[in-house]
């Protein structure tokens, strides 16, 4: 991953390096605004931090295995200011002590570790913070967005180190072909790097939601309910109202204790239970992202053929290909009809085919639900629970 | 911190490349690569008088030979990158061993690997000599921020509690029978991460106080204020001046 001396020509490492030195600078003003005097130990914890968790090895499959980048896991965690320095202290540690990337390269692995990924993940990270629902502490918006913001930053990388190349590459590579095959690999290790930052944060938020940076808007101020505490004494007495409105909600779920008065309005009157809410705000992250990559991010997906067509157009099989029944609809080759901007087109064929899928998919849904529903009403609320209350500790459950 | 205060490639000894100041042989060392990277990758003999020129540092350095070139063994990843690089270049092919490879690839390749690997034992040759604290001190001396240097000593001071606090994790985990196969264990292993981010971020605010609470301004004090003779600037300057003679060399010639 590391850029070596010798990759890039040394006046685009030397750029690259001014760069760098820019950014940092400018990271050093931030990172005084985001942590005031206590940035020397914390923005130096962290670094320690982003150091050892790429020590950390998640097995892929048959002996290999990945690392987290932490580009913007550091971004999502501490803010960009703070992330830029502490990636920049770590490659350069890298580099002086372990030899890990090339001295003259330094600026070339800061400018594309350091600057493009926190740049990127954390300016796709806030914009969709703010697109996406939220509520419930954010919790589905914030995994969505942590998500496509690490998923977004390391091809996002790979394109500039793509850029740099072209600029002072040594090999003589087609700029396509590296290109390719960079922002390729970087797909799929982005995913990767999706999936384990997005995993992270939420264990992060799920304890310690005031330390996440970049969900600081998300917080809510601390709410004191204090209509709803029975009082054992008030409880009884014909004189309470409140309490009493509630009392029959909950004794739908089989509860009628005074413990269960607070939580006798959010109870299940709808017959969803508690977790109808969260699988909801977790649908609507889904669309939201499912939307935001078919109709933005297909704009930068490769035009060329995919490997069975391009296989197909060279050795001749197109040529025995039957046109498909639909290919004259109106969505035929993923591209909308009249639609002349071709990557235009494909992005409203994205975000249309998206929309029809989870059309179809809901409708399913809901008449399989209709069908089962009101029989089994009181079943499936106590299955959830029991569901919730008996899941093994994660510790000690044993896989495989 | 039971490992002493030194990195895993800092090798102690007694030398004259040992005492030279830090920020000397970080300029020295910049110096050479650059100077190397800009060499022509068509003088070939150019990149053997570097390695000559290495090796006469490693002498003088007392640094046994064997500690170096193992080092570069395990340091070098790009070898494989330089492999690829005759089978995927363009331009026209020669056959060598049978094999249909392009020209400027193999080119590529060597350019790839030459000055890589020079790089590298140039950057192995610094971290053996040089303790780390001294490093630290040798950056501020070259006027990068204080606040930059600060943090990168804490990353080096605290590097080793971290790392060990998720060996201690492994270890938890691993008593419990958990052994991770696969993407679908991987949220045990971010709950991992999480932890220990959690534990780095609230170490670095109770060391924060810690030190507030000690006198902190912002700012630590610099012990050793000894100053840079003439004559070790002369004695650092030996490598990259050599080395520009021969990059200079190489161009003339090409």
């Amino acid at each position: 991953m590391h850029v070596p001396d010798g990759f890039i020509d040394a006046p685009v490492s030397l750029a690259a390096g001014a760069v760098a030195a820019g950014a940092v600078a400018v990271g050093l003003r931030g990172a005084r605004h985001e942590l005031a005097e206590r940035t020397a130990p914390l923005a130096g914890l962290v670094a320690a931090f982003v150091f050892a968790v790429q020590m950390l090895n998640f097995p892929v499959a048959a002996g290999t295995s990945g690392h987290l980048l932490g580009g913007a896991l550091a971004a999502i965690l501490v803010g960009p200011w703070t992330a830029v320095l502490c990636i920049a202290v770590v490659l350069l540690m890298q580099a002086l002590l372990f030899a890990d990337g090339g001295l003259t390269a330094l600026g070339v692995n800061i400018t594309l570790m350091g600057v493009v990924t926190v740049a990127v993940s954390y300016a796709v990270f806030r914009a969709l913070l703010a697109v996406l629902p939220r509520g419930g502490g954010g919790r589905g918006g914030l995994g969505a967005a942590a998500f496509v913001a690490a998923a977004l930053s390391v091809p996002a990388s790979a394109l500039a180190f793509t850029g740099l190349y072209a600029l002072g590459g040594t090999a003589d590579v087609s700029l396509t072909k590296v290109a390719t095959a960079m922002v390729g690999v970087h797909l799929l290790i982005g995913l990767g790097e999706a999936a384990i930052t997005t995993a992270t944060v939420a264990s992060v938020a799920a304890v310690r939601p005031d330390l996440i940076h970049g969900a600081q808007g998300l917080r809510r101020p601390l709410e004191l309910r204090t209509a709803a505490v029975a009082r054992p004494g008030a409880g009884g007495g014909g004189g309470a109202g409140a309490p009493g409105a509630d009392v029959p909600v909950a004794a739908a779920g089989g509860g009628t204790g005074p413990a269960d008065g607070p939580q006798a309005p959010e109870a299940p009157a709808s017959g969803r239970g508690p977790r109808g809410r969260s699988t909801r705000r977790i649908w609507a992250a889904g669309a939201a992202a499912s939307l935001v990559l078919a109709g933005i991010v297909s704009f930068y997906a490769s035009s060329d053929p995919d490997g069975l067509e391009k296989v197909a157009g060279d050795e001749g099989i197109a040529k025995e290909e039957k046109e498909h029944a639909l290919s004259d609809s109106p969505l035929a080759d993923y591209g909308v009809e009249d639609v002349t901007n071709t990557r235009l087109s494909g992005g409203l064929a994205g975000v249309i085919g998206v929309t029809a899928t989870l059309a179809v998919g809901s409708g399913v849904f809901v008449v399989l639900r209709r069908r089962t529903g009101p029989g089994q009403h009181s079943d499936q609320g106590s299955d959830q629970g029991a569901g919730g209350v008996s899941a093994p500790p994660p510790a000690t459950r044993q896989e495989g | 911190m039971g490992a002493g205060h030194t990195h895993k490639l800092y090798r102690h000894g007694v030398s004259r490349v040992h005492r030279l100041p830090a920020h000397v042989k970080l300029v020295a060392a910049f110096c050479f690569v650059l100077v190397v990277v800009a060499t022509p990758r068509e003088a070939v003999w150019a990149f053997g008088a570097y390695a000559v020129l290495l090796a006469a540092v490693v002498g003088a350095a007392r640094v046994p030979p064997g500690f170096v070139l193992v080092r570069l063994v395990l340091e070098v990843p790009f070898v494989a990158f330089a492999v690829l690089l005759p089978f995927v270049a363009e331009g026209p092919r020669t056959e060598v061993l049978g094999l249909w490879l392009s020209e400027s690839g193999l080119w590529g390749a060597w350019n790839v690997l030459a000055k890589g690997t020079i790089g590298v034992a140039a950057s192995v040759l610094l971290a053996a000599t040089t303790e780390l604290r001294a490093l630290l001190l040798g950056l501020q001396r070259l006027r990068m921020p204080a606040l930059l240097v600060q943090i990168a000593s804490f990353m080096v001071r605290y590097g080793d509690v971290i790392a060990d606090e998720l060996r201690r994790m492994r270890i938890a985990r691993e008593s419990r029978g958990f052994t991770a196969r696969g993407p679908r264990h991987w949220g045990v292993l971010a709950r991992t991460a999480g932890a220990l981010f959690i534990r780095s971020y609230e170490r670095g605010e109770r060391v924060h106080l810690a030190m507030v609470s000690r006198g902190y301004t912002g700012t630590m004090p610099v012990a050793d204020r000894a100053g840079t003779t003439a004559a070790q600037w002369s004695y650092a300057a030996a490598l990259p001046l050599a080395a520009l003679a021969v990059c200079l060399l190489g161009w003339s010639l090409v």
